[in-house]
């Protein structure tokens, strides 16, 4: 039965892959003017989905209904002549290329530049979402590449907005205007399918939520009547334990960075500005910050990718501002870079090789130059098992792991190593809630048992949780760190901004 | 001594012409994401089959047509090899050249030492009679003068035509551009067989215009020269003009400075062509490096996930 309120239904969509069947049977509707959530885990089937809404992908089984006429699109621009926009979660974009450039990539029949320029104009103004047409998007802030995309899809009239992840990349007041805008849109009858892994947002903007686990639609909900954790607990079938941070007294100063200054290395970095901060044994310091702020400059000078003068960094009352990544190993300084592929880890090698990589030192894997295989192995699984890596086995390549599984075992490689001290760049980054709790409970326990652990992380709720004291990274500087306790949302975005709260109240 | 600009200009223009075309082909197949190392080999052959054509046809245009069928089918082979059999660009490209060197010989075995059709001027009635310039810009062939008309063609639709944009942004990132609907592989393909087509008329022009007989190997290097010019011109149509005439100039000049007798060495002056060129590239990129290398360039695109 089909109302005249359903804009898309969709009726036993079907689609496998060799060996993985990535939607099964999947049912629902979607009204006219709502905004939709899809919640799932990593690989519940949800891109798969709204790929085949999107026309990327032909299902092998099913029907969609899009305004009472069948609809089966059999690649994007003829969803985007039905009315179908969507905003990806790793943005769509060029970046060599200038704003309208890229607005007239995404449009079927794109207008004369100059008309163009004009409606973007209007357009996002229009919905609070500023843009100048001419600039470079490589220029832009992760913020503003949004809004092209966003301004894309809506100079199209759309009758479905599909936004992947939108928020991931925003700073709150980013998301607020986001928000703004999505309401706005469904006020005026254009519905909105809205996936996202911040279970708080939904339930602040979706009317109603499908819930996929395994391929299969295991539930809908109204988020706004639902608690996050029961959400949670849908995506996952099982009961999750959220981790709980027990404040202890911090012990000795253990590392310190003082007067840290470091020019941009490329034409895209940031400059590090007068960065000064300590952390002591058993606390977890938080830096918070949006992307590009010189969070990744930050991170190589901890981990010693990138080497300053040597009282830049003291550890343990010593020097080790020169020290390499593998000198520090040694002392005991660990870290877990934000990209997982290519950066953590080598997409093609095994985990097994890339256990050896960063553990060959402190487990005395390669004794005297010749490496003990079996030993790597049993490290390796050793990880595996304990952070509960879902993979076939030590030997599958780091590459075919998901995202969230990768990210179990590149953390729990450097904490099964017992560090001193971690350094991690967003260790939930794109990671489904279980995974998600279960690196931060490592991340805390590692701390109960002595180690300081420093977290950097665009995700303020991440932050809160986990972190004794934060601070943020704004421009290439520092806000003085604070106790995380009695720290409010309103705090923090002011931290990302680069502002001190207390001064600001003083002010 | 004959080194004076009414002179040296015409025979710059006409040195320069198979590295132009060359090079402008290879600029579009480079905007595209595709880095195809084959241009050499593109050339030698286009530079035998437009021989054969125009020696057979006795048409010095059917002869450019043949050279640049001979270049597309070259590129055909690579376009084949990299974009339906996934393989490695750089390794494809090498043995590309090295294919397209034998293949040429092989098939110019019973025209060595054969006299092809001449290549007619065409001066630009009216133009051609102006004093100093007339004689310097406006008495070519029809390939100088398609040379510099695709320069400014290749320059327009890349950065005006619709698209030439959608070869910009596959170009530039290949995953978007196929999220978006656009069909990488196949304007991928398209831009390769411009590419080869372009090399083989620089090559056709070599064979038939500037030496003009067919010798074994006689492109000498002009493909990688070609190769290295769209680097340095960072990927712009207008500054790869400048370059290849730069080189085309030099190498005329050195020519003309070794026939007078001019006291340095020969080996200095043999070499400068290629010293000056990459100087002042390097100084030319070095101030407009902000355009940079096209996103995907070389990289493998599989639509599949």
């Amino acid at each position: 039965m089909t109302s005249t309120d359903d804009l898309l239904v969709i009726e036993g969509v079907t689609k496998a892959y060799p060996g993985v069947v990535a939607n099964s049977d999947v049912s629902f509707r979607i009204r006219k003017g709502e905004v939709h959530a899809l919640l799932g885990e990593n690989g519940a089937g949800k891109s798969t989905l709204v790929k085949t809404i999107y026309g990327l992908v032909t299902p092998d089984a099913g029907t969609m209904v899009l305004d009472g006429l069948r609809y089966a699109p059999s690649e994007p621009s003829a969803a985007r002549q039905a009315g179908v926009a969507m905003v990806f979660q790793h943005f769509s974009l060029f970046d060599a290329l200038t704003v309208a450039e890229n607005i007239a990539l995404g449009m079927e029949t794109p207008p004369k530049r100059r008309v163009l320029a004009r409606q973007i104009r209007e357009v996002s103004e229009a919905y609070g979402l500023p843009l100048s047409p001419h600039r470079r998007v490589g220029d832009l802030s992760a913020g503003e590449r949004q809004r092209v995309e966003i301004v894309r899809c809506l100079l199209q009239d759309p009758r479905l907005l599909i936004m992947d992840e939108p928020t991931s990349v925003l700073t709150p007041q980013e998301v607020e205007i986001l928000f703004r805008t999505l309401r706005q849109l469904s006020s005026e009858g254009t519905a909105i399918l809205y996936i996202s892994h911040k279970l708080d947002e939904i339930r602040a903007i979706c009317d109603t939520a499908t819930i996929l686990r395994h391929g299969k639609v295991v539930g809908d909900c109204v988020p706004s009547q639902t608690s996050a954790r029961d959400m949670a607990e849908m995506m996952v079938a099982a009961k999750l334990d959220t981790p709980v941070k027990h404040p202890g007294t911090p012990g000795a100063e253990v590392l310190s960075v003082d007067g840290l200054s470091l020019p941009a290395a490329s034409q895209f970095g940031t400059a590090l500005k007068e960065i000064g901060f300590s952390v002591a044994k058993g606390e977890i310091l938080g830096i918070g910050g949006v992307a590009g702020n010189g969070q990744d400059e930050l991170f190589a000078v901890l981990s010693g990718e990138t080497r300053t003068a040597p009282d830049a960094v003291t550890f343990d009352g010593r020097p080790v501002g020169r020290l390499g990544p593998h000198e520090r190993r040694a002392i005991g300084i660990l870290s877990a870079p934000e990209e997982r592929l290519g950066h953590a880890a080598a997409p093609d090698m095994s985990l097994t090789d890339n256990a050896l990589m960063t553990a060959a030192l402190r487990m005395k894997l390669a004794p005297g130059g010749w490496i003990d295989w079996a030993g790597v192995k049993g490290y390796a699984e050793t990880v595996i098992k304990a952070f509960d890596v879902r993979t076939p086995g030590a030997h599958t390549a780091a590459g075919a792991l998901s995202g969230g599984n990768l990210q179990k075992f590149v953390v729990g490689r450097e904490v099964m190593q017992a560090p001193q001290l971690l350094i991690v760049n967003q260790p939930t980054w794109g990671v489904d809630a279980a995974a998600a709790a279960h690196i931060r409970k490592a991340l805390i326990k590692l701390a109960e048992d002595g180690a300081a652990v420093i977290a950097i992380s665009q995700d303020l709720d991440e932050l809160m949780e986990i972190s004794d004291r934060i601070t943020a990274i704004c421009d290439g500087r520092m806000v003085r760190p604070r106790p995380a306790q009695g720290l409010t949302m309103n705090d923090l975005g002011l931290m990302l901004g680069g502002r001190d709260p207390e001064e600001e109240a003083v002010a | 001594m004959d080194i004076s600009l009414i002179n040296l200009i015409p025979l710059l223009m006409a040195a320069s012409t198979p590295i132009l075309l060359a090079g402008l082909g290879e600029l579009v197949v480079e905007k595209s994401g595709v880095l195809n190392l084959g241009v050499e080999g593109m050339m030698i052959t286009g530079a035998i089959t437009g021989f054969m054509a125009a020696v057979a046809t006795g048409s010095p245009t059917l002869g450019f047509l043949g050279g640049a069928a001979g270049g597309a089918a070259l590129a055909l082979v690579f376009g084949a090899l990299t974009q339906g059999l996934m393989s490695n660009q750089v390794a494809t490209g090498l043995a590309l050249t090295l294919f397209g060197l034998g293949l040429s010989a092989l098939l110019g075995q019973a025209f060595v030492g054969l006299k092809p059709p001449v290549t007619p001027d065409l001066p630009i009635p009216g133009l051609s009679q102006l004093p100093v310039i007339g004689p310097m810009f406006f008495d070519h062939d029809l390939m100088v003068y398609f040379s510099l008309f695709a320069v400014a063609a290749v320059w327009a639709f890349l950065r005006y035509s619709r698209p030439g944009l959608i070869l910009r942004a596959v170009g530039e990132n290949h995953a978007a551009a196929h999220a978006l609907g656009y069909k990488v592989t196949r304007i991928r393909l398209m831009a390769i067989l411009f590419g080869g087509a372009m090399a083989g008329l620089g090559g056709a022009y070599l064979s038939l215009v500037r030496v003009p007989q067919w010798t074994e190997g006689m492109t000498a290097g002009a493909g990688w020269i070609a190769l290295a010019l769209v680097v340095f011109a960072a990927w712009r149509p207008f500054p790869l003009l400048i370059g290849a005439y730069l080189f085309g100039g030099i190498t005329v000049l050195q020519l003309n400075m070794q026939a007078a007798g001019v006291n340095v060495p020969v080996e200095l002056l043999s070499m400068s062509p290629y010293l000056v060129t990459i100087l002042v590239l390097v100084v030319m990129s070095a101030a407009g490096a902000a355009a940079g290398a096209p996103g995907s360039l070389g990289r493998p695109f599989h639509a599949s996930r």
